[in-house]
């Protein structure tokens, strides 16, 4: 029992069950399945955001060009699910049936051969997490191991995000340019548009984001988190205690950029398309937004601070489309100037401490009036219980502060 | 030059930045065993040296040799698994971990990123953390967050976090900067404790302490040796009194 409370208390599992409670069962419930999928969609941004605390929060790295993986694991799955789409029986009316509308419109006449091994789905599967690594990975690599970071590691991503988009969009023939790829209809045969399959497909978000959030987890409570913090700190202690310090952060940027990639692709099933205004600057800063709000030490507070933003983005654009831009920035500017760990830092510096101080009260309170019978009683016990009182409540709010870090 | 007998040999020396030569020519042996002071004013390259030696800065020329292996094309961490540890003149710890954390980080184990993800705090570990604590006399402050010590613990934490790599060379920069005149008695003992079975240099600055504790003593001074040798014979070389001593 004790071992299990630890182990609750170690990977902060009680912040990730409530997490798992709200999204698989109190959302499904009071959320018809229009709003459940666009919860859902929200959710695959969260893999990112997810990504975003690993890599800035305890990395201090700031990527701002994140969307490039989780565009590229939404083109993989895309690819796989539009070629299912364009069967040379519903594209009979195209020039050459078979290949996908975009390709026919812009005159190709054949599926050009980096297609090809998308027709499969097991190589869909790990091109998914494998494409976006690897970029990752090059990218990394080249630049951690020069030692570049902070602002010019954040302009160079900028830059590939920028790239990324231009490529997308003029190489239409190959990606649909920008529309993207639209009209994904099924996975193997499966029709992932009706509402069953939304249920099923949300469920399998939720799943895998709970699942990245506990992998995450366990790296943080380990040596490589620690690690990780420690760098951000003073990085040259680290290199100078034998540890090469650009490995560390190479691998945390391709894990985040693995992380991103599922996002994708269960955006792109999701949604039902992909394209281009999910790959570039825009989007990888507000996926940047997500994790600030959110708070970029908290894992799960980067899910709500995503599912906040996009609950405003849609509630405001609903509304106010003009003003949602302004908004969103100042959202920004006024959490990062006035909060700067985000909504998991109010909750742990205000929230927790304010419920432990009334508890603290509620035990003084008890504690008066056990001693006001007591002095009735003229008994010499209630001074002694008094003086445990406050002794007792201050345990849970120091193991709070603690579990808080790394919340 | 092939004697294997000294612990760090350095040969011709030299490092310029943009044509001034911070270290100039520099020949310094360093028997195994040794506890070595380097003194000399400010800007004489005291720290520049052990930059060299650890790697933070690249040498234009010349070689340094560690247990006769070269050096200076090694890459840093590369040189610390050597057996190099290296004190930085502020305080390097880690701040917001607890000074557990901070020894625990040092620990030469899972020293790869997939070493780190593996790695668990095995009773092999505690135990090694709380002899370390228990000879920078932090051993009640296990649990303290680092950056609460005060600046003297905040100094023995880092020469602890060396220490649980069991170094063969140990450089100090300034190891007594900033303590108090009890801390500075308290470090004095801690370093004739640890320079047992390993080679140490330690840039200071205060004499009292440097004749404390050194074995030999060598002064720099525009990024040259103007003088090595005990204590009492360098404190009576006339041109050290006259650039350094004397002021």
């Amino acid at each position: 029992m004790t071992a299990l409370r630890d182990l609750i208390k170690r990977y902060q599992l009680a912040s990730v069950l409530v997490l798992t409670l709200l999204l698989a069962v109190v959302l499904p419930l009071t959320l018809d399945i229009f709003r459940l999928n666009l919860v859902g969609k929200y959710l695959t941004y969260a893999f990112v955001a997810v990504g975003l605390v690993m890599v800035w929060g305890y990395g201090g790295v700031l990527s701002l060009g994140q969307g490039v993986f989780f565009g590229l694991g939404g083109y993989a799955m895309a690819m796989f699910l539009k070629l299912e789409a364009s069967d040379p029986i519903t594209t009979k009316i195209q020039s050459t049936p078979g290949i996908p509308d975009f390709m026919d419109w812009n005159q190709l006449t054949a599926l050009p051969l980096f297609w090809e091994p998308f027709k499969s789905l097991p190589f869909t599967l790990i091109a998914v997490i494998a494409v976006p690594t690897l970029l990752a990975w090059i990218i990394s690599y080249a630049m951690f191991k020069r030692r570049v970071g902070g602002v010019y590691f954040a302009i160079i991503t900028q830059a590939v995000a920028l790239i990324l988009t231009v490529l997308i969009i003029g190489q239409q023939g190959y990606t649909g340019g920008v529309n993207g790829m639209t009209d994904l209809k099924t996975m193997l045969g499966w029709d992932t548009r009706t509402n069953g399959a939304k249920y099923i497909l949300y469920y399998v978000c939720v799943a895998l984001l709970i699942g990245s959030i506990l992998l995450c987890r366990w790296i943080q409570t380990g040596k490589a988190g620690t690690l990780l913090l420690a760098m951000r700190d003073k990085e040259d202690r680290v290199r100078f205690s034998g540890y090469d310090v650009a490995n560390f952060r190479v691998f945390t940027f391709c894990l985040t950029a693995a992380l991103s990639g599922i996002g994708g692709a269960l955006f792109s099933l999701q949604v039902g398309f992909m394209s281009p205004s999910f790959v570039g600057i825009v989007p990888s800063i507000e996926m940047v937004i997500f994790a600030a709000v959110g708070g970029r030490m908290s894992l799960v507070g980067a899910v709500y601070g995503t599912l906040l933003v996009n609950a405003g983005k849609t509630f405001f654009s609903e509304s106010f489309p003009d003003l949602w831009l302004f908004l969103m920035a100042a959202l920004f500017i006024g959490v990062t100037m006035a909060f700067p760990m985000g909504l998991a830092g109010l909750w742990q510096d205000h929230v927790v401490p304010w419920w432990a101080k009334r508890r603290s009260e509620m035990r003084k309170d008890k504690a008066a009036a056990a001693r006001r019978a007591a002095e009735d009683d003229a008994s010499g016990a209630a001074p002694e219980a008094a003086a445990k009182a406050p002794r007792a409540a201050g345990t849970p709010e120091r193991l709070g502060d603690v579990a808080g870090q790394r919340a | 030059m092939s004697n294997t007998d000294f612990a760090i040999a350095i040969e011709d020396l030299t490092v310029s930045f943009d044509g001034f030569k911070a270290i100039d020519g520099l020949n310094l042996y360093i028997d195994q065993n040794e506890l070595r002071v380097i003194i000399g004013p400010n800007g004489a390259g005291k720290t520049t040296l052990l930059d060299l030696i650890c790697g933070k800065t690249r040498a234009t020329a010349g070689s340094i040799k560690f247990k006769n292996i070269e050096l200076t094309k090694m890459a840093e961490f590369k040189r610390v698994r050597l057996g190099i540890g290296r004190k930085f003149q502020t305080p390097s710890i880690y701040e917001n971990l607890t000074v557990f954390q901070n020894l625990e980080v040092s620990f030469p184990k899972g020293r790869s990123v997939m070493g780190a993800l593996a790695f668990k705090c095995n009773d092999e570990v505690k135990a090694r953390v709380q002899v370390v604590a228990e000879d920078i006399m932090l051993a009640d402050r296990l649990d303290l967050e680092a950056g609460l010590l005060s600046h003297g613990q905040k100094q023995w934490l880092e020469i602890g976090m060396l220490l649980m790599q069991s170094p063969e060379l140990l450089m100090l920069d300034e190891p007594i900067a900033g303590m108090s005149a009890r801390e500075r008695e308290l470090t004095a003992e801690l370093l004739q404790r640890i320079c047992k079975g390993r080679s140490v240099i330690v840039i200071e600055h205060d004499m009292e302490f440097v004749k404390r504790i050194a074995h030999k003593v060598t002064v720099m001074h525009q990024g040259k040796i103007l003088a090595e040798g005990p204590m009492a014979k360098v404190q009576a070389d006339p041109n050290v009194i006259d650039v350094y001593l004397g002021h």
